[in-house]
């Protein structure tokens, strides 16, 4: 039981990334291969003040800031270079690596005994419970947050730019500051998202972030599959299945793992999972050309 | 300067992929002025430029040579998204005019906001949705009462007449249409274009339309323009617009 609670939370804890990958990929429609840094940045900012004892939640704000950061770098060389948005977030995904290799000045933060985000609930006897209620609040506010941005006239207008970018440059739209904007959000969840695991699994490691933008990019394939499913439209439920799908992964994950596979071949497990997610709709249309 | 002209273009050329084997002069050398309150025809082969000219009045295209004035400012450089200030556009392309994947009233929520600047405030509000339904009711296709459902779900014709009626959701100068019909079948075509003539009257706005329809360009408009190979060949002003029979237009394009 513990088991699959401590996926929950995990899969909590990157429902932020998985956020900001449904910003950068279904809203803007862009590939944004950044997060992989910017999630380990946001965990080795949070370690590095952290261990010097700042106040948690300016930590975690900081973090955000640098992840956002790292998303302006992307839209910035993306819009105004005119480099291909996957060339752009390559770079500065790589750029990243030696960054934060820097900001941390080793390859691995412990965070024992420090004061967290998950420090604050104490209300159930069993830790796991009260660290879940936390995941759930943290989330939550985030969730809400988002889904109230995209109901806004600017939200709609984010929404409309990965859309159909001759009607918002008519309606007076810049796409290329909305891009710009959205990347930063997005690469803001993903910092959000490192920092949250790095002090919930009490450590930062410089290769944390790898082939992480799978997960995201799973959990809103996840999402997508189940919005097309279920007809949804509404914007506050395609948020929520993201959440729902960022779950669903770590389940499936989880569960792989209690079966015995050998946690090396975990991210092999995790392309396979993903790649079966984009394929199924696909193996369909093979098999029934005509439809 | 005339101060009723609306946009001016001073010996507009564009050249697109010049120096390469695939150069084209879409516009050559193209001068006109288009008054406050003129609804203007363009006719004109396929490919002679016409969508280019609307692309630089539009700024989606910044002319290689030559300037473009609207309400006597000049635009050469000003991006297309600046001036949607004075500009409602219909694309030629149905498609092309709203998101898909949004809501009709999200669509009309941004068309009503394509003057100012779009704010992190919720602007669907009860008053705007009724508003928009009173605008999309003019079409009598019932879908006033479908606000919620995707954009995407429509067809074509229904989607232009919607981007047609977005036109008029914030203040606007000038409205640009471009073949809006040319993809439609008739019956739709016929409900957007009188739609059109309506608001153009009701809204004193300068107009511009292309078409490829050459009853349309008798029936409609003040003023003919013709296109040929990027140049202006033909202008003419109302009454020897209302002179022209069919069978001299057929005759242009010879
Ligand atoms: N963005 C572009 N790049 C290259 N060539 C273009 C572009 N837009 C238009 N053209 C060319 O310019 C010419 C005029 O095109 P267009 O203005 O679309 O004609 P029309 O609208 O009258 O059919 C055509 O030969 C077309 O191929
Ligand atoms: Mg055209």
């Amino acid at each position: 039981m513990e088991f699959y609670l401590s996926a929950l939370v995990l899969s909590l804890c990157l429902g932020a990334m998985s956020m900001g990958v449904f910003i950068s990929m279904r809203i803007f429609n862009i590939p944004d291969i950044t997060t992989d840094g910017s999630y380990t940045l946001g965990a080795a900012v949070t370690a590095l003040l952290l261990v010097q004892h700042w106040p948690v939640y300016i930590v975690v704000l900081i973090s955000m800031l640098s992840g956002s950061l790292a998303g302006i770098c992307t839209a910035f060389i993306h819009t105004k270079l005119k480099i291909d948005a996957l060339l752009a977030g390559i770079l500065v995904m790589t750029g990243l690596y030696s960054i934060n290799l820097i900001i941390m000045g080793r390859s691995n933060i412990p965070l024992i005994n420090l004061h967290t985000l998950f420090s604050y609930i104490q209300i159930f006897p069993h830790s796991i419970y009260n660290t879940l209620a936390t995941g759930i609040i943290i989330i939550g506010a985030f969730a809400i947050l988002l889904w109230y941005i995209l109901l806004t006239d600017f939200g709609i207008a984010m929404r409309a730019t990965g859309n159909s970018s001759s009607m918002t440059r008519s309606l007076g739209i810049n796409n290329n500051k909305m891009k710009i904007i959205g990347l930063a959000m997005a690469n803001a969840l993903t910092a959000l998202s490192g920092s949250l695991v790095a002090q919930y699994q009490n450590f930062t490691d410089i290769n944390m972030g790898i082939g992480i933008v799978i997960v995201g990019l799973g959990s809103v394939l996840i999402a997508d599959a189940l919005r097309i499913w279920f007809n949804i439209v509404a914007i506050g439920a395609q948020i929520a299945l993201v959440i729902a799908g960022s779950f669903i992964f770590q389940m499936v994950l989880a569960v792989t793992l209690s079966l015995g596979v050998d946690p090396n071949i975990l991210k092999l497990v995790t392309a396979l999972f993903v790649l079966l997610i984009v394929a199924l709709p696909r193996v369909k249309n093979v098999l029934k050309p005509n439809e | 300067m005339n101060n009723r002209a609306m946009i001016q273009l001073e010996q507009v050329t564009k050249i697109f992929n010049a120096g390469r084997v695939n150069e084209i002069t879409a516009l050559n050398n193209v001068s006109l002025q288009i008054n406050e309150g003129e609804f203007v025809i363009i006719i004109g082969a396929n490919g002679s430029g016409k969508t280019t000219l609307f692309n630089t009045i539009a700024g989606s295209v910044i002319p290689t040579k030559g300037k473009v004035f609207i309400a006597g400012e000049n635009v050469t450089f000003l991006p297309d998204f600046k001036r949607s200030k004075y500009i409602a556009r219909v694309f030629q392309n149905p498609f092309d005019g709203t998101a898909p994947d949004l809501t009709i009233l999200d669509n009309f929520r941004l068309a009503a906001l394509r003057t100012q600047p779009k704010h992190l405030t919720i602007g669907n509000t009860t008053a705007f949705k009724k508003r928009v339904r009173e605008v999309i009711a003019r079409l009598n296709w019932g879908l006033e009462n479908k606000l919620n459902q995707p954009m995407g779900t429509l067809s074509g014709g229904q989607r232009q007449a919607l981007t047609l009626l977005m036109c008029i959701m914030d203040n606007t100068k000038i409205l640009l249409l471009d073949e809006p019909t040319a993809a439609l079948d008739p019956k739709s075509a016929e409900i957007i274009l009188n739609t059109a003539q309506h608001l153009i009257q009701e809204y004193h706005l300068t107009a511009i339309f292309i078409t490829h329809n050459l009853k349309d360009a008798q029936q409609y408009g003040n003023r003919l323009l013709q296109i040929h190979e990027g140049k202006l060949v033909r202008d003419l002003d109302a009454t020897a617009k209302q002179k022209v029979l069919l069978q001299n237009m057929y005759e242009w394009f010879g």
